[in-house]
């Protein structure tokens, strides 16, 4: 039988898991990662724009070394009607002055990098290890149960940062089943394309990028989409609840297929070299769908926790977040030795409490359920915006006035305006 | 008992993809996993030690983050980790490598001690030639089986081995003198799930670097320059068309075959 034996377990490699190690391991803590995939980063996705805020008393100088792709200067949105678009963006010089607010980054290579990190500054990582349970001793957790023979390791507190499908907060029963509509199933594929084409396309410089965030009626009012750009390649994605997949019987390549025919992407993409192509969950229920955070010897950060702010595809932003309070929680502690729930609490009622991650989720905790409710919002009134936008754009011996009529009377047909007050008073009190 | 087992970090393969217009591997963003095969080389090695006692070395040439491969193989029960990496070694082919890696296992032999069992892979999945292993038995100038799917008996004390090798027409056992070089099919073990205070001693453990100076090397046998092996083409071969099987009795089979055949005879005829 091992004795192994540390102060702290944390259970995933992600950037939760990672933030919260890094921290422990600079301040001296005996930290230990477990991870289940062949090394950190192997099976994980995101889109992914990486903020670099989150890092501050993490990694000094961040980006530093980091396998980051192109700083963003230029953001879209996309309102996508099946032949057209409607958009908006917001291009700023401040954006190109360092240090840079955010990048895109590729997890396979960001969380290896990441690790690397927490092992330099003394934690240990171990990989291909599944996390199966909690050891629980007196109603207290002690330690986790892997997969391994010989697999039991035990610590003062365990940080779960298993990420969306949490088994160990399962396990723990802090968390249930995730429902089907509070979690989007996307797919993403990575398209090379050469350097230079990718700047003439998206009018950037080497290094600068662009973010295309895609939503409307072309996906039914129903899918996310989204176009990054990376140093020598771009990144689509789109993802849809999976109770909304599994209602209309849509397969996520579909959705993916369709959206590269598009021929407002086709542009962008045309000549490029399928690199990879990924899935993965995103937990969207936000606010209300997050579990219990803090138990004896436990506290849970990041996607096992649903910390994710959808509507800003932030997510790795609260997870470092989140870890590192977790930590800071645990640094606090130790100076009693104290791990207790009651005493453990600190990073719920205070640290998260007065960080963004829990104002922001929050703040937009309506906002899941009001757009898998009202599919108005992001079909009908797509639809309508680019109909709009025709007509008035388009020059045809009418006159403005009929044309304004003409719209008007569009809109009071096809959502009626005790709905269009209902609409926008929901909106503004959601997002507002 | 002392085995070395070569091995080599590769792209997973399940990921990577061929660019059909220049036949090459697109490798980019592509994790490096240990060459499959590899995996059981070390896993037989690994159970010859628990069988009689000694230690299991790893060689491999690479750059420095195959030192990650290394540390796989420590995980998975093997003793102490070698990386032989220089600039100098850039470009070899199959001759330079072996080459390359039989001068590394000779500074083991000095470091570590005489060796008793040599093993690797039967090929790397990212080129599929097969002749590392025997390039590097055949400088050592020892008996090499190849394509190992069962190690029937060691005996130490009379230094010999009984082995199973698949060959072109089926299986052959042969009754081979120590030391000996093997490389391995897949088929050979069925990996065991190491237990985890192997994962924390190998996450704990130091790579030993090698470069081109500590090894006894003939520059003008190394890297790129003296490598000869030339891609002109690589390509996916079609696909074989599978054969119809025929059923009946052997009167029967005949007719069927006979009618299959005739129109193409006629062709020709
Ligand atoms: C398509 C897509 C696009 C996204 N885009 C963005 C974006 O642009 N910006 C942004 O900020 N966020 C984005 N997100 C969200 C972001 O990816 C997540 O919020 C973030 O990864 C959460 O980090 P985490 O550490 O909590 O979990 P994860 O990154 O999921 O890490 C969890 C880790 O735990 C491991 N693990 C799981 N179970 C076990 C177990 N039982 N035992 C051991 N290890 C285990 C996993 O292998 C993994 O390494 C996106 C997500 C997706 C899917």
């Amino acid at each position: 039988m091992s004795n192994l034996k540390y102060d702290v377990i944390v259970v995933g490699a992600g950037p939760a898991g990672l933030a919260a190690a890094t921290v422990l391991a600079k301040a001296g803590v005996k930290v230990v990662v477990v991870e289940r995939g062949q090394f950190a980063g192997s099976k994980n996705v995101m889109g992914g724009v990486f903020y670099s805020d989150c890092m501050k008393g993490i990694i000094d100088d961040f980006p530093g070394k980091a396998p980051v792709e192109r700083h963003i200067i230029d953001q879209r949105v996309w309102l996508l009607d099946k032949d057209s678009f409607v958009g908006f963006n917001h291009k700023n010089e401040l954006f190109n002055k360092k240090p840079y607010n955010c990048h895109t980054v590729f997890r396979a290579k960001f969380d290896s990098w990441f690790a690397k990190q927490a092992a330099d500054a003394g934690a240990l990582i171990i990989t291909r290890t599944l996390a199966k349970e909690a050891i629980i001793e007196n109603n207290k957790i002690v330690g986790i149960k892997t997969g391994r023979p010989d697999g039991d390791i035990k610590a003062d507190c365990v940080i779960i940062a298993d990420g969306v499908n949490s088994l160990l907060a399962k396990s723990l029963g802090f968390r249930k089943e995730i429902k089907r509509e509070s979690v989007a199933l996307a797919v993403k594929e990575v398209i090379g394309l050469d350097e230079k084409i990718i700047n003439e396309r998206f009018n950037v410089k080497s290094g600068e990028g662009v973010t295309i965030e895609v939503t409307g009626n072309f996906f039914n009012g129903e899918a996310m989409a989204f176009i990054y750009t990376n140093k020598k390649s771009i990144s689509l994605g789109v993802g849809m609840v999976v109770e909304d997949l599994v209602k209309n019987k849509i397969n996520p390549n579909d959705l993916m297929e369709s959206f590269k025919a598009h021929p407002s992407v086709v542009p962008l993409i045309d000549g490029g070299e399928t690199k990879e192509y990924l899935a993965h969950l995103i937990p969207e229920g936000g606010y209300k769908d997050m579990p219990k955070l803090v138990g004896n010897g436990v506290m849970i950060a990041g996607d096992a926790a649903m910390m994710v702010d959808a509507i800003h595809r932030e997510g790795s932003n609260l997870a470092v977040t989140s870890g590192k309070l977790a930590a800071e929680t645990y640094l606090e502690a130790a100076k009693t030795g104290d791990f207790s729930e009651k005493s453990l609490s600190l990073y719920e009622k205070k640290k998260l409490k007065e960080s963004f991650v829990i104002k922001d989720l929050k703040k937009y905790k309506g906002v899941p359920s009001l757009l898998q409710h009202n599919k108005r919002l992001l079909q009908q009134y797509p639809k309508l915006i680019n109909n709009a936008a025709y007509e008035i754009l388009n020059v045809n011996g009418i006159s403005k006035n009929d044309k304004e009529k003409l719209l008007w009377k569009n809109m009071k047909s096809q959502i009626g305006v005790s709905n269009l007050i209902k609409d926008l008073f929901k909106l503004w009190r959601n997002v507002g | 008992m002392h085995a070395l087992v070569f091995i080599k970090q590769v792209p997973d393969a399940s990921q990577v993809r061929i660019n059909y217009e220049t036949g090459t591997l697109i490798r980019e963003g592509v994790p490096a996993i240990l060459n499959p095969y590899e995996v059981h080389a070390v896993e037989e090695a690994v159970k010859i030690k628990q069988k009689f006692g000694g230690k299991v070395t790893i060689l491999t040439m690479g750059p420095l983050q195959a030192a990650d491969a290394l540390k796989e193989c420590l995980s998975r029960g093997a003793d102490k980790g070698y990386l032989l990496s220089d600039r100098i070694f850039a470009g070899s082919d199959t001759l330079a490598t072996s080459y390359a890696l039989y001068e590394g296992a000779k500074k083991i032999i000095e470091l570590e001690g005489e060796i008793d069992f040599f093993f690797a892979g039967k090929q790397a999945i990212d080129g599929d030639t097969a002749q590392t292993g025997p390039g590097i038995a055949t400088r050592f100038n020892i008996p090499l089986v190849t394509y190992l799917t069962k190690l029937d008996e060691v005996n130490l004390e009379e230094k010999y081995v009984v082995a199973t090798r698949l060959t072109e027409f089926g299986q052959e056992t042969l009754k081979v003198p120590i030391p000996v070089f093997f490389t391995v099919e897949e088929s050979l073990n069925i990996l065991s799930h190491s237990p985890l205070p192997w994962l924390v001693k190998a996450a704990q453990s130091k790579i030993e670097i090698l470069s081109g100076e500590n090894v006894d090397l003939d520059k003008n046998q190394c890297g790129l320059r003296n490598s000869p092996t030339i891609v002109k083409k690589a390509f996916t071969p079609e696909k074989k068309q599978r054969g119809a099987t025929l059923t009946g009795t052997f009167d029967e089979v005949v007719d069927q075959a006979a009618e299959k055949v005739a129109p193409f005879l006629n062709n020709i005829l």
